[in-house]
């Protein structure tokens, strides 16, 4: 019969149309501002900078190594490596940013500065509501901007940021292990040296 | 090859009323049925298509070039971009010709996300296709909606996965990026289980519409020989009737492992291409449905894939896939250095738009939205 083809496919809408009314399962749009999605814990959109401890400027991870801003592939980062050192969160001398700003106009979200960055320093945010109607300086984020604490960090991405904490801790204690082994190898060294000072010694005493 | 061979494969000449004044359209760049920036130059006697030019390149990015000043990896993130409704299968595509460059192996966990990812964004392409393919017959809506629905679970399943819904940039040379989240395999067992349901539905809404098949059978043929010399490939030559699919000619991946047909079509039309999609998209479920229970535990990564300092040696390598629009390649060469001397993609929805004014000839010009629509093409990928 001609038109069974249609009244099939009305009577597909008409279901799905009835059904919404019925099933929560059917209504698949939420009306956004008021109503919001949980968000995907692997979300990316922006990088930002992690910081340890309380100062955002004294405990950033980032030592300038600038591997980040080489391998970006629309180059948004730029960094201006500092002439001095100082000491970072484990207060090890480092070098520092003395700027770090991200062009988020030009960045694509594509995490390959995480990927490359040997400290753990930069991570990917989830914030997403970011419009400004300042098209040019609105949307260069400088570290002042984009420093974020690593509670921060082990809030919008807990199963990545605990795995990086216990890697980092690891590291850590591997190189506390390692100057304490070394402190001791020096204090060893130290007696042994003593010990056979005082063992050339003893014999011109002796004479 | 005789004269009236090559013939054969030109368009065919119009006659035309000498008395009545061609009438030229533009058609786009701004036009809600190019699906992006295309023009196409249209000449018409009456509502009769007498020729057809295609012009394209508003959208180019300058992507070759781009890949070959900068690292392998970082050309990963712009593959994205290139279809970027499948951009998990753009990564596939550039990876492979990666690791037959450098001679990198996949683990086997990596090959079975690489297929259910792949598997997973050939439904949502297909599905939204005949969306955007009812949308251009006048269904404003309805199909177009359906199939963003369910789109829309699967892009949700690869935000859990990667980060990001569309511009994925999950798979690595040698691997993937990270591994499967928690209970990511149960969320696309569900889906998988449900997906049957959605394509039943689909097909009661349009399979028999006797208003499709007025507008799409007979309409927009294409002869296999032509498709053939013209390299089309994908669902627009199987609709000819041409056995050609590369995840069964190429045995790239473990495509060898799962059993699933290829669906050929008889008429070459429209109707034709509708439906191998649709029949695909259970051939895609089938293939889910083997895959999800089989999947290993282990590494997802060649311990030699390295993501800074990789030089492969010099050489060349040529890597493709069947992507949900036909066959994508990359081609890449090697200097030794750390950024590849040459880089070329060969990209399936350029060379099946080739053939639109051969398609387009004699026929309405209204049909020409709907033969230009089921090409199934991404401007992103056309222009580059």
């Amino acid at each position: 019969m001609l038109g069974e083809g249609i009244l099939k496919g009305l009577a597909e809408t008409a279901k799905n149309f009835a059904g919404s009314f019925v099933s929560e399962e059917r209504l698949t749009t939420v009306e956004y501002p008021e109503q919001r999605l949980p968000q995907i814990e692997n979300t990316r959109d922006f990088p930002f900078l992690v910081y340890d401890g309380e100062d955002p400027m004294a405990g950033l991870r980032c030592v300038s190594c600038q591997i980040c801003e080489k391998e970006c592939p629309p180059k948004c980062i730029y960094i201006v490596k500092s002439t001095d050192k100082k000491p970072d969160y484990v207060g090890k001398a480092q070098f520092y940013p003395t700027r770090f700003d991200i062009d988020i106009s030009v960045c694509m979200s594509c995490q390959i500065c995480v990927e490359v960055c040997p400290f753990d320093a930069i991570k990917m945010d989830t914030e997403f509501e970011l419009s400004t109607s300042d098209r040019f300086g609105g949307l260069i984020l400088d570290k002042h901007k984009l420093a974020k604490p690593n509670s921060y960090y082990q809030k919008i991405h807990p199963t990545e940021a605990a795995e990086v904490d216990g890697r980092l801790e690891e590291e850590k204690q591997k190189l506390e292990a390692k100057a304490k082994a070394a402190a001791e190898a020096a204090a060893a060294k130290a007696a042994a040296d003593a010990a056979a000072k005082n063992a050339a010694v003893a014999p011109e005493g002796q004479a | 090859m005789s004269t009236s061979a090559i013939r054969s494969y030109l368009p065919p000449v119009i006659e035309v009323d000498a008395e009545n004044e061609l009438l030229e359209v533009a058609m786009g760049p701004h036009h809600p049925s190019t699906h992006g920036v295309f023009r196409m130059d249209v000449a018409l006697d009456g509502e009769r298509v007498v020729r057809l030019k295609p012009v394209f390149g508003y959208l180019h990015r300058n992507h070759e070039k781009i890949a070959e000043k900068t690292t392998y990896l970082a050309s990963m993130p712009y593959t994205d971009r290139l279809d970027y409704f499948c951009s998990m299968t753009n990564n596939w595509a550039y990876a492979l010709a990666v690791e037959k460059l450098a001679g990198l192996e996949v683990p086997e966990r990596a090959e079975y996300i690489r297929v259910i990812t792949a598997e997973l964004t050939r439904i949502q392409n297909h599905a939204s296709a005949i969306g955007f393919l009812m949308q251009e017959m006048g269904a404003s809506g309805t199909p177009l909606m359906y199939a963003f629905r369910e789109r829309e679970k699967i892009l949700d399943l690869f935000e859990e996965l990667s980060g990001s819904r569309m511009m994925c940039n999950y798979m690595r040379f040698g691997g993937c990026r990270v591994d499967l989240p928690e209970g990511w395999l149960d969320r696309v067992s569900r889906l998988v289980a449900e997906l049957p349901r959605f394509v039943d539905e689909m097909e009661a809404l349009l399979t028999g519409n006797e208003i499709l098949m007025a507008r799409a059978q007979g309409v927009g043929v294409l002869k296999p020989d032509l498709a053939v010399n013209a390299g089309v490939t994908g669902v627009m030559l199987r609709a000819t009737g041409v056995n050609y699919d590369v995840r069964k000619v190429d045995h790239y991946g473990i495509y060898d492992r799962f059993a699933f047909r290829v669906p050929l079509g008889d008429h070459g039309d429209i109707y034709d291409r509708y439906m191998l999609r649709v029949l695909e998209m259970r051939e895609s479920i089938r293939i889910l449905e083997q895959a999800l229970p089989q999947i290993p535990a282990g590494p997802i990564l060649d311990p030699k894939s390295k993501p800074r300092g990789f030089r492969p040696k010099p050489g060349e390598a040529y890597g493709r896939i069947e992507a949900p629009k036909g066959e994508l390649g990359f081609y890449l060469i090697s200097d030794g250095s750390g950024n590849p001397y040459r880089y070329r993609v060969r990209p399936p929805s350029l060379i099946n738009l080739t053939i639109l004014e051969d398609m387009c000839l004699g026929q309405n010009v209204a049909d020409v939205v709907l033969i230009f629509g089921s090409v199934d093409i991404v401007l992103g990928e056309v222009d580059r």
